[in-house]
């Protein structure tokens, strides 16, 4: 188990630059995910720690030891990668046994540890069999198996659920917590999947072009971005450019650009995230957060729409209200039975709860 | 910063770059240069000698060389593309057979090839004769010889380079293609022109480039049938024997131009053009043939296409049971008996040929197996400045004719040099299994490169990152998933080597003498059971590691050729 310490790195490839100024700090035991769309740098980042990579500056640290330019045979990490890298030449043991054969682990060692760690994976049965016998979902876990007995301080996930079916990846995703859990290794997850992020972290990092944007654990990052990729990258959101007004102690002001009128955001720091003077502002509501209705409501923030489209999906009902030609906004509610869904077409009441909305500047352009 | 992956990189390619310089460019700096000198003093005169009035031949032959490789891609392309079609679109008996006859001539080394042509079509040939015969005609009604010999060998040689790739971009192409343009509402030959046929053009250009280097390049079939005809890769043969070394290179640089120009040519194409499927899962879809009168004609053109396929392998076979002395006036053979291949094995003398060959092509494929493995490593699984040039040394003696490379040999080492350790090697036993290693190289490249590229590099990732060091994953990992890849490529190199003409003609000695030199004594010697017997040898080897290719290593015999 270690510590992983990235201390301002960076990778450039010719002349992109894959990963800016990065610091991170792993905790021991942590699940630590890293959340991008595809090019974002979290890969490269994991191919740095794993020492497939070399950064271009900076250091990364284990524990105390700088391990910035070992090479990967000699970092103990384990890897699962996303097209699982099985050894088509090899039976399931040959495949989880090779990681200890290379630490030259008597053969007697070797049978037990492969046997329990494939009684771990649930796999114990298909131990002679060729791996390219075994279904998608097996062939993951004799991956995680083979990275997991050699008893690693770091376990790489590089997006090890994205070729199952959703069945297989829920299932998958219990399965790799579990491990975790059992194995209380130090655990850095690759993802562009945000649910799995959010289930299965104890903290995130959220990239994009190369920067890490936040850093966080799940709920801070669903309930507190810190700029409007944040909160449109995790989560459904409604996002309404706005600039600011006036305040008072218990209430800011702001403007809506597209609709010509005011919104107020309570004056907490779970709703107003840090910005300057210089930055675009918006405002993110969930959809869970806004509160539709026939009858007229009370209170703050309430505009007058027309229902465009109602979409059941069987937990919950989708419903858009259209405010004006180009505001949309979306409003999510548990299905609660035929009578509490609105008809396309009807006039309604929209509310944005104050307390519920947040307040945050634009990503900066790098 | 020199990092650990940068050294292994540089020790990798130091001793490849040595043995591509000292073997493949370096013998081919030495015809340059050598082409550029008259009586050893720097002078053009060669080249204007070329092209000038003074020795109208050469520019004869190089013009009928290109026209000749012209005729040839036209013939090819005609047997070659109707049949890969007709045996991928349609379903009738016995197409699985008869796609299978179809690559037989493969099986055929160049020599035996042409020579077993001269016995069936030839002045004195038994199908001729048979029909001259037959009809109680005066003379015989047709025969081959000069360009209608070379020709038709032409033909029959290098169809399958057509059929072979029309057959797997057809196989490849997603039926749901042609699918979606007759759902468009396109006719089904509007449907082959504007869909099936595009698609294939890539495979077609590359088939036609590949036939026209070859015939640029072929050797036997002018040796054996030319007659008066001249082309340019024998005209380099008679400057060799005529002793005028100079022009020889000359002629040698100057068809070296032509292939290489067509090599490069042949790069930018395949890397302009890519029609890679998107889609995945292609399932072949094939018209039955329903009308029975269509089904049996078809089936009866099969039958027919098979014996004419056969036929030359037949006249081997048939030509090594005659023994010496046992026809000679007559129209046809008289007895049969399994006294040459008898001989083969207890006369000593005639035996040599074969071990020299043997061992001559085993030393060769030793070296093609271990550099071939290493080359195609860098190339595939490194990254380094000059990657290209590595890519086009390896290459090139791939596009060179091989009386060309037999050329650079005899120039380069004619003299000592550091690469053959201050010995002359032209003369010695070593010169010929330097030449087969030089020749097929490139064909252990690249099929090493095709299985390397299949194999991702999270596997090796994967293997170091469980702790493993370079040369631990290379053997554990790397070596035995492509093995059977360069096992197939090497095999392959093997039995070309052991039939190997041309440089062999070039280079060979009295004590090292191969198997196709001693057919070509033989046959001076109208001993032409034993010729055949020796045909035999070869057409079994060939027969032998085909099987293996497909049996054991997973490899159609149709791709080892590529």
């Amino acid at each position: 188990m270690s510590i992983v310490h990235l201390e301002t790195i960076t990778k450039r490839f010719g002349d992109v630059t894959a990963v800016k100024e990065l610091d991170l700090l792993i905790k021991e035991g942590e699940f630590f995910t890293f959340l991008g769309p595809s090019g974002c740098g979290k890969t490269t980042t994991l191919r740095m720690i794993a020492g497939f990579y070399y950064p271009t500056e900076g250091i990364v640290k284990f524990n105390e030891r700088n391990m910035t330019t070992v090479s990967p045979e000699n970092r103990n990490t384990g890897m699962v990668f996303q097209n699982y890298a099985l050894f088509p030449h090899m039976t399931v043991f040959e495949n989880v046994a090779f990681g200890l054969k290379v630490r030259k682990l008597s053969k007697e060692i070797i049978k037990e540890k492969v046997e329990d760690v494939l009684k771990k994976v649930r796999l114990e049965q298909y131990i002679d069999r060729q791996v390219s016998q075994l279904s998608g979902g097996q062939q993951q876990r004799v991956a995680l198996a083979r990275a997991i007995v050699i008893e690693p301080d770091i376990l790489l996930l590089d997006e090890p659920l994205s070729n199952l079916d959703a069945r297989l990846r829920d299932e998958m995703r219990t399965e790799i917590l579990r491990l975790q859990q059992e194995y209380k290794i130090t655990t850095i997850y690759v993802t562009h999947d945000q649910v799995e992020a959010l289930t299965m972290s104890d903290r995130i990092a959220v990239f994009s072009h190369g920067v890490c944007q936040q850093v966080g654990t799940p709920t801070e990052i669903y309930n507190e971005p810190i700029n409007d990729f944040v909160a449109e990258f995790i989560g459904e959101t409604n996002l309404l450019s706005i600039d600011y007004v006036s305040k008072t102690p218990d209430l800011h002001s702001y403007q809506l650009c597209e609709l010509d009128c005011k919104v107020e955001v309570k004056n907490d720091g779970a709703n107003i995230a840090a910005y300057d003077q210089t930055d675009k502002l918006s405002m993110s509501i969930r959809p869970e957060a806004v509160i539709v209705s026939e009858k007229s409501l009370e209170g703050l923030n309430v505009f007058k729409g027309i229902v465009k489209i109602v979409q059941f999906t069987g937990a919950a009902v989708h419903t858009y209200v259209e405010l004006n030609e180009t505001v949309l906004i979306e409003s999510t509610n548990l299905n609660k039975g035929p009578a509490t869904y609105l008809n396309v077409g009807n006039e309604v009441y929209v509310q944005f709860p104050a307390e519920q909305i947040r307040v945050i500047p634009e990503m900066k352009k790098i | 910063m020199l990092n650990a992956e940068r050294r292994k990189t540089i020790l990798l390619l130091i001793p490849v770059f040595l043995i591509l310089g000292g073997y493949v460019l370096y013998p081919a700096l030495r015809t340059a240069l050598e082409s550029i000198h008259k009586n050893g003093v720097f002078s053009l005169q060669n080249y204007s000698d070329f092209f000038g009035a003074k020795a109208k031949a050469n520019f004869e032959a190089l013009w009928n060389s290109v026209w000749i490789s012209l005729a040839s891609v036209f013939f090819s392309a005609c047997i070659g593309l109707p049949l890969a079609y007709i045996f991928n679109r349609y379903d009738f008996p016995g197409r699985k057979f008869f796609a299978g006859i179809a690559i037989m001539p493969i099986v055929l080394p160049s020599l035996v090839g042409v020579m077993a042509f001269m016995f069936l079509y030839g002045e004195a040939g038994l199908i001729p004769n048979a029909i001259k015969d037959i009809f109680n005609l005066k003379n015989v009604p047709f025969s081959i010889g000069g360009i209608s010999g070379i020709l038709l060998v032409h033909a029959y040689t290098m169809y399958p380079y057509f059929y072979m790739t029309s057959s797997s971009a057809l196989g490849n192409i997603d039926p749901s293609l042609e699918e979606a343009a007759s759902n468009l509402g396109a006719s089904k030959f509007k449907v082959f022109w504007k869909v099936t046929f595009p698609l294939l053009t890539p495979g077609l250009v590359a088939a036609a480039l590949l036939v026209f280097m070859v015939s640029m390049a072929s050797f036997s079939a002018p040796f054996l049938l030319a007659g008066g005809f001249r082309v340019l890769s024998l005209q380099i043969y008679f400057s060799k024997i005529n002793g005028d070394l100079e022009m020889a290179a000359t002629q040698s640089v100057i068809l070296s131009m032509v292939s290489i120009s067509f090599l490069l040519f042949m790069r930018w194409y395949q890397s302009r053009k890519d029609y890679r499927m998107a889609s995945k899962g292609i399932g072949a879809h094939r018209s039955e043939v329903n009308n029975p009168l269509l089904k049996w004609v078809m089936v009866s053109i099969g039958i027919l296409a098979m014996i004419v396929l056969l036929l030359p392998h037949a006249t081997l076979l048939i030509l090594s049971l005659v023994p010496d002395g046992a026809w000679t006036w007559q129209t046809y053979p008289q007895s049969f008996n399994f006294e040459n291949f008898i001989l083969l094995f207890e006369d000593p003398y005639i035996w040599e040929p074969v071990k020299n060959s043997l061992i001559m092509a085993f030393l060769a494929c030793i070296g093609v197996f271990i550099f071939g493995i290493f080359t195609s490593y860098a190339l595939v699984k490194r990254k380094f400045f000059g990657k290209n040039l590595l890519d086009i040394l390896v290459m090139i003696p791939w596009a060179l004719p091989a009386t060309v490379v037999g050329m650079n040999m005899i120039l380069a080492f004619n003299t000592p040099s550091p690469f053959s350790f201050g010995k002359v090697l032209v003369g010695t036993f070593w010169i010929l299994p330097l030449a087969y290693f030089v020749r097929f190289l490139p064909l252990v490249v690249r099929s090493t490169n095709a299985v390397l590229e299949q194999l991702d590099d999270s596997i090796e990732e994967a293997a170091q990152n469980l702790g493993a060091k370079w040369f631990y994953t290379f053997r554990k990992v790397v070596l035995p998933i492509i093995m059977p890849g360069v096992l197939s490529g090497t095999l392959l190199a093997f039995v070309q080597a052991v039939g190997e003409f041309p440089t062999s003609v070039l280079l060979y000695t009295i004590g090292n003498r191969p198997i196709s030199i001693e057919i070509m004594n033989q046959l001076r010697m109208f001993n032409i059971g034993q010729a055949a017997a020796y045909g035999m040898i070869q057409v079994g080897l060939i027969a032998i590691v085909m099987f293996i290719s497909s049996k054991f290593l997973g490899v159609k015999a149709e791709k080892s050729l590529g």
